[in-house]
Parts: structure tokens; C-alpha cells; sequence
């Protein structure tokens, strides 16, 4: 607990150990009894070295540096939709929606953070040998990557627009994680399994809220039916990226015949197949769009996520290890 | 710190609940360190449906006390973004300190995932009483999983009147484990821990 501590609470907040890093919206009876009762914010405790305590996930050994890279893909679409979303809340059509929403993107970023907190297992290791000291967490990895160092795809980065295109751009995005992670759940490597696992059932959830807006959206005023058709094609150049093959799903092989990752061109397949089914039950037609570029999993990234890193991170970085 | 070595990843209640007194809290003499460390955990309640504990709610997975007195505790979250973890592991923390163990360490298990067939009967009696209906059927991700966006509708009896005659008004809740449904009997509106 060393470091720059200008907090009030800051010498309760070492003094309650463990503690001192936890959640935000700490319930009021475990704040420290002289934290003002009208202090909304309860404490603020800036500490450089003392980072949140993170849970450990048990389910299998370290990342290797294939896994943690392939981690790093799913977990960075996971977390920068999880951001995207974010931006809902107070903003959407209806208290319902703002809710739903916001949940949505809790879901995300529970996957993000195990994704991560799996590929920063890589790091530990080889941070270990060399320095003795753990490695990058979590938050490191969210908060102190800069653009290129991200593995998002571009999907996940395009604006939420109104509130069709952003359902169109969850659509997509809900049809291939439930594909991809239900696929996932057969991976030989026991983290990326186990996190499969949980989020198939949640992007389920996901998925089955996009629809059901789809077509609502699709069948209701004229002006819901533009802006939704608007929204699709806004969105489904990014549709194709998604179904590429990379090197790096060579080395890590097919989940389906004993590897480790799901290849995403086994994808495309299964996954047009669902949105053409919805775009049926809402009368909708193809979109007949030219694939947009792509290459985030090699770094590349579309204009707009420089804007949005600079948002997530530069509380992280003005203040480092920073806890509520 | 991720060693995975020798340790046991339990299905819930699976060889440590069934040897423990339901909330036998406290140090009883003869109890062995096992029993009582379970028991100080399984009384931690959930911050967010604080009738439920976190053994009622299948999220307390196994409790190992070593022969030095070190506690490990396994905890899995409801879902992958649950923000009640991090204050059930301290909360976990709190209850074996005050029972005496210094040494306590929570790990976060994800495999087997979590389902609502692993609230407890008990469980599910305490959140009808608290207003809250509890899940209706079984979890649709037991076994092969069905294909095909096609949710299955169950009447949720509202947990006020009991009447079947109930509607969703949001399939999303205060919390990620609840949507919201309004009964038309009694016209109050109600959470619902969806099925999951």
C-alpha cells in the first residue's frame, strides 16, 4: 500500500487490507464509520502499487502465448461492446431498455474480465521468471493497451447510432458469440472451456433481446422500419471479418476435433443462417453491402476506437490504481 | 498464483454440504475446522438478495481447511458479470476471520457453470417470501442444448397472490438475474430470478 495516497481514507483504506480495493457501490455499512454520511462518492483511495486484489479463477493452468492472444480476441470484442453499451444508460428509448442494456453489457464485461484475467496468466509466467513480480491483470490489460495492442473487431467498435443500428449491431454481434462460444465449450484447453461455458447462456439471452427488437422494429411504424433497415446496413460490412481465418487459429487447432479455438470461417455458415431467419420473421432483406476492411485481430482498428479507448482509459491512467 | 494443482473442482453441495448442519453457525465443541469453516461461509448472504445465502444459492462451492488452519474457499459467480462477487470474497474473508481462521484464500471457479437448479428448495421458500418468484423449470443448458432462437414460456406464479395470471414487462431486472413481470390479479409488479 504504498504509493501516492491523498484520500482522507486512504490510511482506513490500507488498514482495511484487503479491502480497500473492493467493488464500487461498497454497501453503506461496510464503509469506514467516519466517511462522511453525505460523501456520495464514499472513498476514493489513490494508490500507485495498490491495485485491486483480483479474484483468481482456478479452472485450468496459465495461458500459453497462443490462448492468451486468442483470449485477448474475444475478451477485447467482449469489452469494448460492454463500453459501447455503457453509453445507453440514461440515454435509451425506455427505462426497461436502459436496463436491459446496461445488463447486457454487465454480461460482457464479466466475460472481458475473464478473458483477460486469462491471457494476463501468459504474462505472469513470463513475468514471473524474469522479475519475480506477477504479471498484467485484467485492468492492466484494459486500461493500459494502447490501440494497436487491441484485438476487438470492428464490429464491436462502429458508434451506437440510434437505438436500431445499435440493436442491429448487437444482432450480429449476439449471433456470432452464441455460435462461437457454444462451439467453444468443446475447447481442450480448460479456462476458455469453462468461460464458454458461462457466456453461451448469457449471449442466448442477448441475442434473443436483438431479435425481438428486430422484428418489432422491422414490423412496426414506417419510420421504425427505415431506421432499422438503416441500422442493418450501417452495420453488416463488419459482418465478414468475423468469419476470417488467422494463423493463429492454425496453431491453436479446431475445438471441434480436440484444439483449443473455434475457426471463425466455420462460422459463417451457422451464422448467416440465423440472421436470415430473423431478417424472414421481420421481412427484412439482405443487406447487399461491400465488407469493410477489417484487421483488428492483427491491430488495425476502424477510425472510431481510438475515441472510445481514450474514454474507457484515461481515469485508469491519470490515476493509477485508482479505487472506489 | 494459478496453480490448478490437486485442487478439486466440486459440483455444488456435491461431498461437503451434506456432511454440514444447515446454519450451524459458530465454534461448537467437537465440530471439526472443516465443518465450522463451511458453516461461517454458508451463512454469508448474497448483498444483492440478502434472504439468500450464498450456499442456498448454489454459489458457495467447497470449503477445504488444511492442517495449519489455512482456509480455501471455491466461490462461482451467477453470472460471468456479477458485481457481487467481489463483496461476497470479502464477505467470505470477514465470516472465517471472525471464526478464527487467519489464513483465508477465495478462489473463483467457473466449471461447472452456475445454473438456478442449484438454488436450494430452502432457497427458492425464502425468495417467494421475500417478493421475488423464484425460477420456474429447469435450466434449458443441463444437457444438449436446443438449437434455434426459441424461448420456451412458463407461467411465473406472481409471489404475492399466487396467481398465474402474470406478464413480463422487461426480460431484464434490477439485478442480471432477474427480469421484470407485473401480476394482472393483483395488479403488483414483481421480480423474477429468470431461469438460467
Amino acid at each position: 500500500m504504498s504509493g501516492t495516497e491523498w484520500s482522507p481514507e486512504a490510511g482506513s483504506a490500507a488498514a482495511a487490507g484487503h479491502r480497500a480495493g473492493a467493488a464500487p457501490a461498497l454497501p453503506a455499512a461496510h464503509r469506514p464509520e467516519h466517511v462522511a454520511r453525505d460523501d456520495l462518492h464514499g472513498k476514493v483511495a489513490v494508490a500507485a502499487e495498490a491495485l485491486d486484489p483480483e479474484l483468481v479463477t482456478v479452472d485450468g493452468p496459465a495461458a500459453t502465448a497462443d490462448v492468451a492472444e486468442y483470449a485477448l480476441w474475444l475478451g477485447d470484442d467482449a469489452l469494448v461492446l460492454a463500453q459501447r453499451l455503457g453509453a445507453w444508460i440514461s440515454r435509451a428509448p425506455e427505462l426497461e431498455e436502459d436496463v436491459a442494456l446496461a445488463n447486457i453489457g454487465l454480461d460482457l464485461l464479466g466475460h472481458a474480465r475473464s478473458l483477460l484475467r486469462h491471457a494476463g496468466t501468459a504474462d505472469a509466467t513470463k513475468e514471473r521468471q524474469r522479475t519475480g513480480t506477477a504479471g498484467r491483470g485484467e485492468d492492466s490489460l484494459a486500461y493500459w493497451r494502447d490501440e494497436p495492442e487491441f484485438r476487438s473487431c470492428w464490429l464491436v467498435e462502429q458508434p451506437n447510432g440510434d437505438f436500431a443500428r445499435t440493436i442491429a449491431r448487437q444482432l450480429l454481434a449476439a449471433a456470432y458469440q452464441v455460435e462461437l462460444y457454444g462451439r467453444l465449450t468443446a475447447s481442450s484447453e480448460p479456462t476458455l472451456a469453462a468461460i464458454a461455458a458461462k457466456a453461451v447462456r448469457e449471449v442466448d439471452y442477448h441475442r434473443d433481446h436483438a431479435v425481438q427488437w428486430t422484428v418489432r422494429l422491422a414490423g412496426g411504424t414506417r419510420e421504425s422500419r427505415r431506421r432499422m433497415t438503416d441500422g442493418l446496413a450501417a452495420v453488416w460490412p463488419y459482418l465478414d471479418e468475423l468469419f476470417r481465418d488467422e494463423p493463429l487459429i492454425g496453431r491453436l487447432g479446431d475445438a471441434g476435433a480436440g484444439g483449443v479455438a473455434v475457426p471463425p470461417s466455420s462460422l459463417r455458415e451457422p451464422v448467416t443462417a440465423v440472421l436470415r431467419g430473423v431478417l424472414g420473421a421481420a421481412g427484412l432483406e439482405e443487406p447487399d453491402v461491400v465488407p469493410a476492411a477489417g484487421g483488428g485481430r492483427s491491430g488495425s482498428h476502424s477510425e472510431h476506437l481510438g475515441y472510445l479507448l481514450a474514454e474507457m482509459q484515461w481515469l485508469a491512467r491519470r490515476h493509477p490504481g485508482a479505487t472506489w | 498464483m494459478v496453480t490448478g494443482a490437486g485442487f478439486a473442482v466440486r459440483p455444488a453441495r456435491a461431498g461437503v454440504a451434506d456432511t454440514v448442519v444447515a446454519g450451524a453457525v459458530g465454534p461448537v465443541a467437537g465440530e471439526s475446522p472443516r465443518r465450522r469453516a463451511w458453516a461461517a461461509a454458508a451463512a454469508v448472504v448474497d448483498p444483492e438478495v440478502p434472504v439468500l445465502t450464498i450456499a442456498d444459492l448454489g454459489v458457495l462451492r467447497s470449503v477445504e481447511v488444511s492442517d495449519d488452519g489455512a482456509v480455501r474457499v471455491a466461490i462461482t459467480p451467477t453470472y460471468s458479470g456479477c458485481p457481487a462477487v467481489e463483496t461476497i470474497r470479502d464477505d467470505v474473508v470477514d465470516a472465517l476471520r471472525r471464526e478464527g481462521f487467519a489464513e483465508v484464500r477465495v478462489d473463483l471457479v467457473l466449471s461447472p457453470a452456475w445454473t438456478t437448479d442449484g438454488i436450494s428448495e430452502d432457497g427458492r421458500r425464502k425468495l417467494r417470501e421475500y417478493g421475488i418468484a423464484p425460477p420456474t423449470g429447469r435450466s434449458r443448458f443441463g444437457e444438449a442444448r436446443p438449437r434455434g432462437p426459441v424461448p420456451v414460456e412458463i407461467s411465473v406464479p406472481c409471489p404475492r397472490c399466487g396467481s398465474l395470471d402474470t406478464r413480463e414487462l422487461s426480460r431484464f431486472g434490477s439485478t442480471a438475474c432477474k427480469a421484470l413481470y407485473e401480476c394482472r390479479a393483483c395488479s403488483e409488479p414483481f421480480d423474477h430470478f429468470k431461469v438460467h
